[in-house]
């Protein structure tokens, strides 16, 4: 009872009596309607004073040494070559255009990793989940072995098997030279590996660039046209039940104008032939682009082998007995179940793969390979003297890589997410 | 209704004994029809696989087995192999120290790193395995201050300063932080730089002269030893800083919040290799003019920060993962928010982080090697600079590439082998 009394007897002087709502500075802290406030109160000034001091010794030290913050030097003239180039450019070209030369060997070199690290990793993946117990072994090895030593050793490796164990050039001249090319046509010497180049006799644009252009051109719309047809034929499934045969025609679609294509413009190959001390003609790849290439492929193939494990070990095995309790083939229980589920599960993370390859192209000047941080980074560096500028736009290039790709993530991610009711 | 056996010419009355199955069906014959050759793609499989393994081992094992090991130099190793295929493993057993210690490091002093790491065996047990005794945690505290100084030697009175400096400030923190957690926290960080600022005062200049151990430089440090220390200090550094980052980031302060976002997406959106460049040839102009950071201190403080931000992201995974009840629990018994964060949130978003943490670990021990192309003498430095450049071992790129692989490989395995351990070891969950 008395209990009971004290307990009305607070509840009323709450209710008569609200506490005044005057401002003590102990709020600051104790308040936690305020307590956020001043705490991002002292973080911006923590912050702020960070940058001062940061900012104010790097003046310092500038002026001290006599050196500006300038980006004039990307119109001098480099005075450096470069081997494996994909745009014309010599010693007497710019600074900027050596950056240029730079950005594109990053870009192709992880185009060409992305695409076979991919394939090694599916394949592995796959064949680990094998009811063959060897087979399987044998992956898990290679994962292991693989994600376990440091990708730089593996460039360092295979550079040093492009360097030291392939013949040198002059090896495949005489009568019985003590090397020869693969099917003839293929050399892999180790100044580089030259397979035959193709080129047009009767080119429709006087620019070689052009032409490529109009032959992807020609695949994009072949791609389109394939894609159409599939459509038409699962309307006339919808309709009918009965789904057309069409892989002939597809297969036409595919084939007719680009090799018709090939035909008008006269697609012909330069093979690479010994001249001199050197292979000339046909196209050549550096050592060090196949030693980046090759063991960015092969250590990024032993994380998405296991990305591909778990997604599809991630797919529960009910949803592959009731696809085939539905009576669907295994080939259909793949295709129309199990994968599309899976690529749920895999595809995110191997996204985040392909941002480890271009990141870790930046290997590259390890085995002297003129990407980006070899050039921009690496040369134009030490010529000019320019840390700061050069590190900075460095920087600059590989966040837009990746944030460019990770914005393509969340719209894929967002685009496959559960629609859930 | 009964049965009448007089009639009938035999009846049995008990079981036959089981048959042994078909010897198909049975044994090794079985696990090799089910395993190995069901069908014949998989049959085709196995013979693939058998041939790729036969070529590896005969390519391998003969070199691995006919190498020689006491030879001093590749041409005298050449002549006694005379063609015979064999490894020339001797440049492991004769630039071992270069390989382990660098090039650099007082070949008398050669102790200190082992009792260092012998040490950190015992410093890593009682974080690692939980059913030790917490007290040795008590040494794990202590070893990095007596590992600084084992390893770069000088004067006793510098890690003893900024042990005596930790220790203020922990139990000034113990004190205050029972009122409030910002009170203590900043004021044990106040206190630890006001006992820092004093003692490193009252250090004489001459102490290092005639110490106890003999001072190295740390451009004296190499080998795989600099990649141990870098991966040890750098993870376990990062992980605080890691966890403070994530935290900041799921805060619904938007001012903190940004700062943690800014900073995490932009370490992990560039390569390591150009965080590298930052501390080789950037870093030393944010410093103050006349103070000389020495590179190992700026490689270290760069490779933390990335590594920091992998974690965080990893932590996040975690906190994220965490149900929203526990936040609600933790609020309804009334705990703020350092209380909730250390008794209930923190505990549950580690255990679930664990194996990535140990996946970032593993990959920024891989890591520590990049140093080499800022041209710091680490494993691989040592390898492609000196001792591949020197007279006698040029051309030895099998043995002591296949060695460097073979040490991360072990490593690595192991810690992975020790994550995956842990994960069944903290599986609360009966499945």
């Amino acid at each position: 009872m008395v209990k009971y009394q004290g307990v009305t007897g607070i509840h009323m002087t709450t209710l008569t009596d609200p506490p005044k709502e005057t401002f003590r500075l102990s709020m600051l802290i104790n308040d936690t309607r305020y307590r956020s406030l001043t705490f991002q109160a002292i973080a911006a000034i923590i912050l702020a004073l960070s940058f001062w001091y940061l900012l104010n010794n790097l003046f310092q030290n500038l002026a001290a040494a006599g050196l500006n913050i300038s980006y004039s030097f990307f119109g001098e003239s480099a005075g450096y070559d470069i081997n494996q180039r994909l745009i014309e450019y010599d010693s007497q070209s710019s600074h900027g255009r050596a950056a240029v030369v730079g950005i594109l060997n990053t870009l192709l070199v992880a185009f060409l990793a992305c695409i076979t690290a991919t394939i090694f990793g599916v394949v592995a993946g796959v064949l680990r989940l094998s009811n063959n117990w060897l087979v399987s072994k044998l992956m898990a090895f290679y994962v292991e072995i693989f994600r376990n030593i440091p990708v730089l050793i593996w460039i360092i490796i295979i550079f040093t098997i492009m360097t030291a164990v392939l013949p040198a050039p002059r090896a495949f001249r005489g009568d019985e030279p003590a090397a020869s090319m693969l099917f003839g046509s293929a050399a892999f010497t180790n100044r580089g590996v030259y397979i035959p180049g193709p080129w047009f006799s009767r080119p429709l644009f006087d620019v070689a660039v052009l032409n490529w252009l109009l032959v992807l051109a020609f695949l994009v719309g072949s791609f389109f046209g394939a894609r159409a047809l599939g459509r038409w034929a699962t309307k006339v499934q919808e309709a009918t039940g009965d789904r057309p045969v069409t892989w002939y025609f597809s297969l036409g679609i595919w084939l007719v104008p680009f090799l018709a294509l090939m035909v008008i413009m006269g697609l012909s190959w330069e093979y690479p032939a010994l001249k001199g001390f050197n292979f000339s003609g046909g196209i050549k790849i550096g050592g060090p682009l196949i030693a980046l290439w090759f063991a960015l492929s092969i250590y990024t193939g032993a994380f998405i082998a296991e990305n591909v494990r778990a997604g599809i070990q991630a797919i529960n095995k009910g949803q592959t007995e009731a696809a085939a309790s539905l009576g669907l083939r295994p080939g259909r229980v793949m295709n129309l179940v199990v994968l599309p589920q899976a690529l749920r599960v895999i595809i995110p993370p191997l996204i985040s793969q392909y941002l480890n390859i271009t990141k870790n192209s930046s290997l590259a000047i390890a085995v002297g390979y003129a990407d980006i941080t070899a050039t921009l980074g690496g040369i134009t560096l030490n010529q000019t003297g320019r840390a700061i500028e050069c590190v900075l736009l460095l920087m600059l290039f590989y966040l837009t890589i990746s944030l460019l790709i990770s914005a393509f993530m969340n719209v894929y991610n967002s685009s496959i997410k559960l629609k859930e009711r | 209704m009964p049965t009448d056996t007089s009639n009938v010419a035999f009846v049995r009355t008990e079981t036959l004994p089981e048959k042994a199955p078909p010897a198909s069906e049975t044994g090794i014959v079985k696990w090799l029809r089910e395993n190995l050759f069901a069908g014949w793609a998989n049959s085709l499989l196995t013979l693939l696989a058998i041939w790729a393994i036969y070529i590896i081992l005969s390519s391998i094992l003969p070199w691995l087995f006919g190498g020689l090991w006491t030879t001093s130099s590749l041409s005298e190793c050449r002549e006694i192999l005379q063609g015979r295929v064999g490894g020339c493993f001797s440049v492991l057993t004769e630039r071992w120290n270069q390989l382990l210690y660098g090039f650099k490091y007082p070949n008398d002093q050669y102790w200190r790193p082992n009792l260092a790491l012998v040490l950190l065996f015992f410093a890593a047990a009682p974080v690692l395995f939980f059913d030790l005794p917490r007290k040795l945690l008590i040494f794990t505290g202590l070893y990095p201050f007596l590992a600084f100084w084992l390893i770069w030697g000088g004067a006793i009175a510098v890690p003893i300063v900024a042990l005596l400096g930790v220790v203020a400030g922990y139990v000034v923190f113990d004190r205050l932080g029972k009122q409030t957690f910002a009170g203590g926290f900043f004021g044990g960080i106040a206190a630890a730089i006001l006992v820092w600022v004093l003692g490193m005062a009252l250090i004489p200049e001459t102490a290092s002269e005639n110490a106890l151990l003999e001072s190295v430089p740390s451009r004296d440090l190499g080998g795989f030893m600099l990649n141990l220390m870098l991966g040890v200090t750098c993870v376990s550094l990062s992980l605080p800083i890691g966890i403070a980052l994530a935290l900041g980031r799921q805060s619904n302060m938007p001012l903190i919040k940004w700062i943690c976002v800014v900073f995490i997406e932009f370490i992990r959106g560039v390569p390591l290799i150009t965080l590298l460049f930052v501390a080789s040839v950037m870093l030393s102009y944010f410093f103050p003019p006349e103070s000389t950071v020495d590179l190992f201190l700026r490689v270290v403080i760069m490779i933390t920060v990335f590594s920091a931000a992998y974690i965080a992201e990893v932590i996040r995974g975690g906190l994220a993962a965490l149900p929203k009840g526990q936040y609600e629990a933790a609020d309804s018994l009334g705990l703020d928010y350092p209380q909730a964060m250390q008794l209930i949130i923190l505990p549950q978003a580690l255990k679930i982080s664990i194996p990535g943490i140990v996946n970032v670990a593993v990959g920024l021990f891989k890591d520590t090697t990049l140093v080499s192309v800022i041209s710091m003498f680490d494993l691989v430095g040592m390898i492609r600079g000196p001792i591949l450049a020197s007279t006698e071992w040029n051309g030895v790129y099998w043995e002591l590439l296949g060695f460097a692989a073979a040490l991360f490989f072990v490593v690595c395995y192991g810690i992975s082998q020790y994550s995956q351990w842990l994960e069944r070891r903290l599986a609360t969950d009966h499945r």
